[in-house]
This record gives structure tokens, C-alpha cells and sequence, in this order.
């Protein structure tokens, strides 16, 4: 009786402590159900719909800031070597002097640099390249594109250029904030023109007729040079086109030196600040 | 997945984590080199010029 109960006894911690090679049995014994399949698909299923989440607000991200710092390290460069082939004072004239009628030169080649624009509503700072195009490729990263088949600035007709409200250095965010009466600066290896910026319109993107010679008037003889400005509208959609319309105020040749507003900004883009 | 990813990593803990850190900042460079831009054209936000002159 007493030996039956010590054996009993030492039987029960010996039955709880893990017996060598039983949890492997039991793993062996258990079944792949199909409900085990079912969480698996679900688990997966569920990761790919976080990292598509993850993605996108990436895409976001890259979108909205990154293209940004892109496209101003590029337009930088451009400005830099638009600078580099540049000859003439960087310092304003002493006086105003008439200089007539502006030159105009013919229009480089697709994807290279007319000039730089200056409009100091925009900031202080703001100095873009002014690229022949209005490809991908250029509105993507180099700034502002010249529609080909628009005139060259000076010209009498419509110097037409577009430029991103939004994403890939958002060269015409601040478009809206023109007051009539701004000037708007436009050098080229020639000289200076100054636009004086008038008014703006909001219209569909397929109003063509807005890069016409005298901008929405068919069949009109142009007088007066325009320059034309399209981004789109509104900030952060493009279900429409702003318009900025200026007129040509004066010009001045390059080697007269810059107009005085920008004689700063064009010194410093010149590494003469 | 990613747990099953993990797991099959080669290398003690350390070293995975480095490795899987370093697959991470891969595919970021490939999201953000390839990806991205081809995404970009499904936007609209990017639609600046007018009628004809617009591009695909």
C-alpha cells in the first residue's frame, strides 16, 4: 500500500516534466486546417494592403517635396551655366537710357536655355531658367518651358511659357499673388526685357487661344510683345489653366548692366555678390 | 511575409537586421528611381501647359 502510493507519487512529477521528443510528436500529430490556410492568405493579404498603403504615402512625400529639391538642384545648374556663357556688367546703368527697339534672336534648340526670369513678387530669390520646350523632360525639371511657336522675348507677338504650379520645383506657385503694375524681368544673353504684368484669366486647358500673337484675338496683328504665362489651376488639381498676361515696359542690351530691382539677385546668380 | 522573410535571412540576429535594413533602403532607391516617376503620369497635378502643346 505505502510502496503503491510512493510510486504514485513519483509517477505524477515524472508524467508533468516534458518528455524528451513530445512536443514534436504533438506538431507532427497537428493538421494544417483550412482554416490555418485561410489566416495565412488573410496575413499576407493584409501586409501587401499596409505596404501599398506605405507606398503611396511615399509617393506622396516624393511628389509633393522631393521632386521639388530635384528640380531647383537642376534649375540651379542651368542658371549657373546660363551665367557662365554670360558677358556684361552685373551692376545696374548710372541713368536711364532709351535703347530702342529690343533685339531678338532666333530660338535655340529644344531643351536648351533661353534665359532666366526674375519676378521679385515671387521673392527675392526667384530667378528661374526659361527653357526652349514644353516637354516633360523640360517642365519636369529645368523650370520654365517656352511653348515653340511662341515668339522670342522683344518680339511683337506672345512670348508664351509654362511652368508647374505645383510639384517639380513649383516654379509658378505664387502666380495668383501678381498685382498689376509687377514687373517681371526676363534676361537672355542679349539683355533685359521688363515686363510689366497686367492682368490674369482663368480658362479650360484647351484654350489654345491664349498663346496667339495678341492673346484670345484671332487673326489680330500684334503690336505690343506680350509675355504669357499658363500653370495650372487650382493649386493642387489642374482641372483648369491660370493665364498671367504682362506687357514689354523696356529693354535694355546686356551691356548696359541689369535693371536695378534685380542687379542683386543677377550679381549674386553670377557669383559677383 | 515579411516575418517569413526574416526568418529566412542568413546570419545571426544582427546580421539580419542589417540585411533586411539594406533591402529596405533597396527598394526605396528603386521605388523612388523607377516607380515614382512612371507613377506620376497617372496625376494630373503635373498638367501646367495648354491645349495642343500638352504632352502626354
Amino acid at each position: 500500500m505505502v510502496q503503491q502510493q510512493s510510486e504514485a507519487s513519483t509517477a505524477v512529477p515524472g508524467d508533468t516534466l516534458p518528455a524528451a521528443g513530445r512536443p514534436r510528436q504533438q506538431l507532427r500529430k497537428r493538421r494544417i486546417t483550412p482554416a490555418d490556410v485561410a489566416r495565412k492568405i488573410l496575413q499576407v493579404f493584409g501586409e501587401l494592403l499596409l505596404t501599398a498603403g506605405v507606398v503611396l504615402l511615399l509617393f506622396v512625400a516624393w511628389e509633393l517635396w522631393w521632386t521639388n529639391v530635384e528640380a531647383d538642384a537642376k534649375q540651379g545648374q542651368a542658371i549657373e551655366k546660363f551665367a557662365k556663357d554670360f558677358t556684361g556688367p552685373v551692376t545696374p546703368p548710372a541713368k536711364k537710357v532709351d535703347y530702342g527697339k529690343p533685339k531678338v534672336t532666333a530660338a535655340p534648340g529644344y531643351g536648351e536655355t533661353i534665359g532666366v526670369m526674375y519676378v521679385p513678387r515671387f521673392g527675392k530669390e526667384y530667378s528661374r531658367p526659361i527653357i526652349q520646350g514644353t516637354g516633360v523632360d523640360v517642365l519636369d525639371s529645368l523650370g520654365l518651358g517656352h511653348y515653340e511657336g511662341t515668339t522670342m522675348p522683344g518680339a511683337p507677338g506672345n512670348f508664351a511659357v509654362a511652368g508647374h504650379r505645383q510639384t517639380h520645383g513649383a516654379v509658378l506657385d505664387n502666380i495668383h499673388q501678381l498685382v498689376p503694375g509687377d514687373r517681371i524681368y526676363v534676361q537672355t544673353k542679349d539683355g533685359y526685357y521688363t515686363y510689366v504684368y497686367r492682368n490674369n484669366q482663368i480658362v479650360l486647358p484647351s484654350r489654345t487661344d491664349v498663346l496667339l500673337p495678341v492673346p484670345t484675338k484671332e487673326d489680330a496683328k500684334p503690336r505690343d510683345s506680350y509675355l504669357t504665362m499658363t500653370s495650372c489651376n487650382p493649386r493642387f488639381g489642374a482641372q483648369e489653366r491660370i493665364i498671367a498676361y504682362s506687357l514689354l515696359e523696356s529693354w535694355q542690351p546686356a551691356s548696359a548692366g541689369p535693371p536695378p530691382e534685380i542687379a542683386a539677385l543677377v550679381a549674386k546668380n553670377h557669383g559677383k555678390a | 511575409m515579411y516575418g517569413w522573410i526574416f526568418r529566412h535571412l542568413p546570419g545571426p540576429l544582427w546580421v539580419r537586421i542589417i540585411t533586411s535594413l539594406a533591402l529596405i533602403a533597396g527598394v526605396l532607391v528603386l521605388m523612388v528611381q523607377f516607380l515614382f516617376p512612371w507613377m506620376s503620369q497617372f496625376t494630373t497635378l503635373t498638367d501646367s501647359t495648354i491645349g495642343s502643346a500638352q504632352q502626354p
